[in-house]
């Protein structure tokens, strides 16, 4: 088994969407802002990408739904297996009959991803009009049908109504019954619930981790918030300026953290109960990409870096489907690091 | 004696809506009834969600906001008679730190005059020599380089951005920050550092901080004291250890068991509410709280439930907290395998090393 995917499924269940050495430039810029990603996603599953702004979590998300346009990305490498049908992502991405079909998103901010010129109703059967060969009478019933499966309270006065009228966590379940109207196979969510208050956020959550159950569709699910991918998450792919550095199933990656990001993060993150001592941070910011370093790309906050940094490290395994990138994985096993101290 | 800094003696602020020609006026009560007491030289954080009123109640308290009706003293004396001449000390005592450091920073100004220009008000007697030196004063304090005084807001990160507008704060000297949402834009690894940078200032200036937030674990790191709002009312208040360890208010109990833990698998004590927060122009008569309470009776839909006592300093406005099922204390988090431990201590170790040798190469060089 490779050690360099994101993946946890047992050898029987096959997977929904994986990608091969997806990369990606912004033009204009020599450095790849995503680098070599491989994911894999089964059905029911849900793949988290962690990371902080900048880490190319969200552009990878975007140019997977083929919602970046050519003239300001350039995607040198990679390929996409989605429901047995392979895309090379270099010259097509997905085609628009597959998307917002098969394949789904939702993002974070939900005033701007809807329209306000268009009832609630109309925008969620225009999915199904676009997408099936049926009346507008049978798409707006179908529309019905979503809301009240979203928890929507009062569905049949709520299709009349604008973006405008509702709530921040009401506009984030309209969202998911447009993304899930034509039962697509896999979600992606862009940090959904980002917007949203702690006790909407847990609504939201429960909400897709139901309708997940119901329909087996695999989900790759965005986040900075480490506490959103302990309660939803399957798998975790933790990226660092647009590289994965860890990976490896929820439980095997937050109880064995490996990568020297990975355990910075984790540190940085206040606890509700325990200690309250001073936090331990990483230091410095994320560089830009024109000022990344080569190598591994975390050598200039890493402090445990040396000269061998300079090379890339490879994702190799530490453990079953857990994998990362440092040269000096596992750290508390290495005679030069425990010398430094 | 408690030295009381800052009070607010029953504020209301409510703000009129509409009134067009054919819209009828609303009244939205903002923040309704508080009252609440900030002790020289503690962290009091003021938490809840969106549209609880929880920064125009830190609106009031700086005098950005006049209130409707109520009082805020400031180191005794009433904020809001104050005329326009005589809010110079004022300002100078009390300062804002905003959330968004991309839309507080001017981006036309050098680092070096955002952060000298406090300075032109409060000290004018100072010399441009001398402004300097203090602003490369200031700038090293919030753990920025002297020569970033040359450069403009957009050349720095979010964090750094921050550290600006903290820096620029405390420029006139104040005693008293207001923080509104200080950390809540930057991403987990720069927040945790600004969290550290705000407590290091807190003992090293002997500051008092009011910290508003909607990030509950980040409180619990900062605050010694909290006041839990719900539309416009605080419904809890005290020591930051007994609210977070023992809630007493069914609001608070579900808004910490919302918080999402670092922890797979962690079991909840879970307090799901249903529905959402009303609108804070028709406020539901009684408890606010009553039409998502679990444990809402008839008098909670009829009567409105005041502060009481629960212990010493901590206070509750709920008719039933003393028979409702108690939240229990939080689990304390779980430990990793033990080469994650050791991971940890390396980390932590490492950073300490590196953190020595800058410091030292600085001194040196």
């Amino acid at each position: 088994m490779q050690g360099s995917e994101a993946r946890s499924d047992t050898e029987s269940t096959n997977p929904i969407l994986q990608l091969h050495q997806f990369s990606l430039r912004f033009r204009g810029h020599p450095e790849p802002a995503v680098d070599g990603l491989n994911l894999s996603v089964s059905a029911g599953e849900t793949l988290c990408i962690v990371g902080e702004s900048g880490c190319g979590k969200s552009v990878s998300a975007m140019a997977l739904m083929g919602l970046l346009p050519q003239d300001i990305i350039d995607i040198p490498n990679g390929q996409m297996d989605f429901e047995g049908h392979r895309y090379d992502l270099r010259s097509d991405g997905l085609d628009a009959s597959t998307r917002g079909d098969r394949m789904a998103m939702i993002f974070q901010e939900p005033m701007t991803s809807l329209n306000p010129a268009f009832r609630i109703g109309d925008q969620i059967a225009e999915a199904v009009l676009h997408h099936r060969n049926c009346t507008r009478t049978e798409a707006t019933e179908s529309a019905l049908q979503m809301l009240r499966r979203v928890g929507i309270p009062a569905p049949q006065q709520r299709l009349r109504e604008y973006p405008h009228q509702l709530s921040g966590g009401m506009r984030q379940r309209v969202m998911i019954a447009m993304a899930l109207i034509n039962n697509p196979s896999f979600l992606i969510a862009d940090e959904p619930t980002t917007a949203l208050d702690v006790t909407i956020q847990a609504q939201i959550l429960d909400l897709i981790r139901e309708l997940q159950s119901e329909t087996g569709m695999g989900t790759l699910f965005i986040t900075h918030d480490l506490g959103v991918v302990a309660e939803i998450a399957t798998n975790v792919a933790v990226m660092y300026g647009g590289q994965i550095v860890e990976s490896g199933p929820v439980g095997a990656v937050f109880d064995d953290p490996q990568h020297p990001y990975t355990i910075g993060l984790m540190s940085s993150v206040p606890r509700m109960s325990g200690s309250r001592d001073r936090l331990i941070t990483v230091p410095g910011t994320v560089p830009s990409l024109a000022d990344m370093p080569q190598g591994c790309r975390f050598r200039t906050r890493c402090p445990f870096a040396t000269d061998n940094c300079a090379a890339r490290p490879a994702l190799s395994d530490v453990g079953p489907d857990h994998a990362v990138a440092c040269h000096y994985a596992p750290l508390e096993q290495q005679d030069e690091v425990r010398c430094a101290m | 004696m408690r030295d009381v800094i800052l009070e607010a003696r029953d504020l209301t602020r409510h703000f009129t809506l509409g009134g067009g020609l054919f819209e009828p006026k609303t009244k939205v009560r903002a923040v309704d009834g508080v009252s609440l007491t900030v002790n020289r030289g503690e962290t009091f954080a003021i938490v809840g969600e969106s549209g609880c009123g929880k920064s125009t109640l830190a609106r009031l308290m700086m005098r950005l906001d006049r209130p409707t009706s109520g009082q805020v003293l400031f180191n005794g004396q009433e904020v809001q008679d104050l005329a326009r001449r005589d809010m110079a000390p004022l300002r100078r005592d009390m300062q804002f730190v905003f959330q968004d450091p991309f839309s507080s920073l001017n981006p036309r100004m050098t680092v070096g005059k955002l952060v000298g220009e406090p300075l032109e008000v409060h000290a004018p007697e100072l010399d441009a020599d001398t402004r300097r030196e203090k602003v490369a004063a200031l700038l090293a304090q919030v753990g920025l380089l002297p020569d970033h005084a040359n450069r403009y807001p957009h050349e720095f990160s979010g964090g750094q951005r921050q550290r600006i507008g903290i820096a620029r704060a405390l420029a006139s000297g104040p005693r008293l920050l207001i923080g509104d949402e200080p950390v809540s834009a930057l991403d987990v690894s720069v927040q945790a550092q600004v969290v550290n940078l705000l407590n290091d200032l807190k003992q090293d200036l002997d500051l008092t901080l009011v910290i508003i937030a909607h990030d509950l674990a980040v409180i619990r790191h900062m605050s010694d004291r909290i006041a839990v709002m719900y539309l416009g009312q605080v419904v809890e208040s005290g020591p930051a250890d007994q609210v977070f360890d023992a809630p007493r208010h069914p609001y608070t109990h579900a808004l910490l068991s919302a918080i999402p833990e670092p922890e797979p698998g962690r079991v909840h004590n879970q307090l799901t509410l249903k529905g959402e927060m009303p609108s804070p122009s028709n406020p539901p008569a009684g408890c606010r709280f009553h039409t998502r309470c679990p444990f809402a009776q008839d008098n909670c839909r009829t009567h409105t439930p005041l502060l009481d006592a629960a212990d010493t300093d901590h206070q509750v406005a709920c008719h039933h907290w003393k028979t409702i099922p108690e939240a229990g204390k939080p689990a304390p988090p779980r430990r990793r395998s033990v080469g994650a431990e050791e991971r940890f201590a390396l980390y932590r170790a490492a950073l300490q090393t590196t953190q020595a040798s800058a410091t030292h190469r600085e001194e040196t060089s």
